[in-house]
């Protein structure tokens, strides 16, 4: 089997290769980067025009499944993912059950292998349960398959257990990824907490909410020497926390979702519950710092938190609404339009969606390298669309962005050589 | 004027003009209800629901009462709040009210937003009747209406709101009103009750009760919930009434000829002293009464007033 990629403009940070390339796929592998490659009995796919990336990957998702397959499932968030030139989801273990043992791993990456559209990368719970309590057999989850863990949707708020987590996942190389979240100060809060929750009169949740855990779980995260990884970053405080740990020489590392980057709690004035999500839109200012934290290298990785949720659970007062907004087939025009606004280059744009991720959690994908699995995306960057939530291959069209217009998006989306998405 | 609202689901939505032609609606109404027959047809043939979510016998009473003496049928509907319980959600509840064809339903409801909800959902007019910490424009309104009585104005007067603001629907829409109308608006209470960026509605923030209301005009008293008690927001009733509390001492700080007003209920020696409550400056029950008045005005105009009126 062979494919030759004619004519793109291959864009691969890890290399630092930037130019026009033709990239040459044997076997779902890649085999060869040069200008004007001759492969006789190769199909051709004419890229010319096109940007010619590594696959994105996508390292907060949350795929519902198993349990929760009427807001997604393994395979229509996959097949979201490919829509969006994302080859690689890692995903989130809150499911039902939850992910805190072998057998829900390898239901993941075995349905995810027989019937998904991208690669599915299973993060384990920290605790059994999710409970807080005891810790879950992070070593047998790591041997099957999953890359860091995570009690994502609630923090670990016991001290010593978050400690010992740490200490404890170190042992077998995986991150932890930390909601971090102070819920006695989140105190029933529903929207960022300042002059537009005031006025709307519903209960804020303070920046102090996310810095307060931050600050906790880098300390121990320098304590231990471990490495923490902290997920969904929404505040000043908290990317510069992260900036100083490093500065320290701390093992620690981040991402910020779009909307972070996008919106600011202003777009909840009509209460619509499209734009509730935890850790909530915040201020103006804070999504300077979060741009500010993605330019100068601090925030490692832009990560989408696809949350799929039923119009059920979102067409209710915006009090009781549930938390999260899908992400994976906006992700690119929406990290591409920051190099269109000058706050990245198209290297360190395209380098968040995928080799520094890759890096985070220690993946093999991310780039173009010879040797390589065939994980592409070809990019038309200037394309002009609108966001049609019904369009959505996600089975939730719960997305901030409907009706908006995105420039960018991916055409052909390559998983390990073969096709998986075409417009 | 004519009045293009189809709603009324707060004051921020509403200019000093149409306020002011609210107000001189209602005056012509108040006359109604010290007639010997207290009753005009003007909404003969039309269907008012009061939907109330949360228990509130003066507001529902005072809207059923206005609803009534326009000759409207008015039929009352007490639900229970929402919750994250599965169960019927807010809009199967108001799809199944609509089914009955009401012209208004008048909400209140334990969730902010949620009257801008439904009347983004139902074909029917939506009177909001106070939705969770956000407004409550028939209060504000009706606040408006009884300063403008007792003053002769309102433009150019001081209002000292004191209390717990963080959890005041009645506050946010009496910023809006007052400030609107031209009158300057202080809030006092404890630090945990101001929420961040309440100035930005258009008013000044006190730290102490004597601030606030040192030469004002008006002093508005808000309730104090005494389940606020012991939980992070105040010590206790007992303190919050020395610092936060009004007594005939600390009114005399106040101009000689001010007002005060509450949102009732009262808790006498809380907020206010029974000497105060009972005193000379009360106007609370003048609130009251105005309620009606003021009430009828807002059902009369998203009924359509001005057609009628041209009948
Ligand atoms: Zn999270």
């Amino acid at each position: 089997m062979k494919l030759l990629i004619k004519s793109g403009r291959v864009v691969d940070p890890v290399n630092k290769i930037d130019e026009k390339l033709d990239v040459l796929i044997v076997d779902g592998k890649i085999a060869e980067l040069a200008s004007n490659i001759d492969a006789g009995d190769a199909e051709v796919i004419n890229a010319a025009g096109l940007i010619v990336t590594p696959g994105l990957i996508d390292m907060h998702v949350h795929l519902r499944d198993p349990g929760l397959e009427y807001k997604e499932d393994i395979v229509s968030g996959t097949r979201a993912a490919a829509a969006g030139g994302v080859t690689s989801v890692v995903c989130m273990p809150n499911t039902s059950p939850v992910n805190d043992n072998l057998a829900i791993t390898r239901y993941i990456t075995s349905k995810a292998k027989e019937e998904g559209s991208a690669n599915v990368f299973p993060v384990g719970c920290i605790t059994k349960g999710l409970k807080g309590e005891v810790l879950a057999e992070m070593g047998e989850l790591k041997e099957g398959g999953c890359v860091g863990f995570s009690d994502d949707g609630l923090p670990v708020k016991d001290g010593e257990m978050m400690r010992r987590a740490l200490e404890y996942a170190n042992t077998f190389d995986a991150p932890i990824i930390s909601h971090a979240e102070d819920l006695t100060l989140v105190a029933g809060g529903c929207m960022n907490e300042g002059p537009v929750s005031t006025e709307l009169g519903l209960k804020g949740i303070p920046w102090a909410a996310e810095d307060a855990m931050t600050a906790r779980d880098i300390m121990l995260a320098e304590l231990t020497g471990a490495h923490l990884h902290v997920a969904h970053v929404s505040t000043r405080g908290s990317v510069e926390l992260v900036r100083q740990a490093k500065t320290r020489g701390v093992r620690v590392t981040c991402e910020a979702t779009p909307h972070h980057f996008m919106l600011t709690d202003e777009a909840v004035r009509n209460y619509d519950t499209n734009f509730k999500m935890n850790p909530p839109l915040r201020s103006a200012d804070d999504v300077a710092a979060v741009r500010a934290g993605l330019a100068d290298g601090t925030i490692d990785a832009i990560a989408t938190d696809h949350a799929p949720h039923h119009i059920d659970e979102k067409n209710v007062e915006f009090a009781i609404a549930m938390n999260g907004v899908v992400g994976l087939e906006t992700l690119l025009p929406l990290t591409l339009q920051l190099v269109g606004e000058k706050v990245l280059t198209l290297e360190q744009a395209i380098a968040l969606v995928t080799c520094r991720p890759a890096g985070v959690l220690g993946l093999e994908r991310g780039t173009l390298s010879v040797g390589a699995v065939a994980d592409i995306a070809l990019v038309n960057p200037n394309k002009e669309w609108t966001v049609d939530a019904q369009q959505l291959q996600s089975k939730s069209k719960n997305t901030s962005f409907d009706g908006q217009k995105m420039k960018g998006y991916a055409v052909r989306t390559l998983l390990a050589g073969q096709t998986v998405f075409e417009r | 004027m004519n009045f293009q609202h189809k709603h009324i689901l707060g004051i921020e939505h509403l200019s000093a003009e149409e306020l002011t032609f609210i107000l001189d609606t209602a005056d012509s109404f108040k006359e109604i209800n010290t007639r010997d027959i207290k009753k005009v047809p003007t909404l003969r043939g039309k269907t008012i629901v009061n939907l109330f979510f949360e228990a509130s016998t003066r507001t529902r009473t005072s809207f059923e009462v206005a609803g009534k003496r326009l000759s409207a049928d008015t039929i009352n509907i007490s639900a229970s709040g929402s919750s994250v319980v599965k169960g019927e959600t807010l809009e199967d509840t108001a799809k199944n009210i609509e089914a009955m064809h009401p012209d208004i339903i008048v909400m209140r409801h334990n969730a902010s937003g949620a009257c801008r909800y439904l009347a983004e959902r139902l074909d029917c007019s939506v009177v909001n009747a106070g939705d969770g910490m956000h407004e409550h424009p028939s209060q504000a309104l009706l606040d408006a209406f009884t300063i403008r009585q007792h003053k002769g104005k309102i433009a150019g007067l001081t209002v000292a709101i004191v209390g717990d603001i963080t959890h005041s629907r009645v506050v946010r829409s009496n910023i809006y009103c007052l400030s609107r109308l031209g009158a300057k608006v202080r809030l006092a209470g404890p630090g945990t009750m101001l929420p961040p960026g309440i100035e930005k509605l258009g008013c000044e923030v006190h730290r102490n009760l004597e601030d606030a209301i040192r030469d004002a005009d008006v002093v508005m008293m808000l309730r104090i919930q005494r389940e606020r008690q012991g939980a992070p927001l105040i010590p206790s009733v007992r303190e919050y009434s020395r610092y936060f509390g009004l007594n005939e001492d600390k009114l005399k700080l106040a101009k000689k000829d001010a007002i005060v007003m509450h949102p009732g209920p009262i808790n006498r020696g809380v907020e206010l002293s029974t000497a105060v409550a009972d005193g000379p400056q009360n106007v609370i029950l003048d609130q009251v009464e105005n309620g009606v008045a003021v009430r009828m005005a807002l059902l009369y105009l998203v009924a359509g007033g001005e057609q009628l009126q041209n009948d």
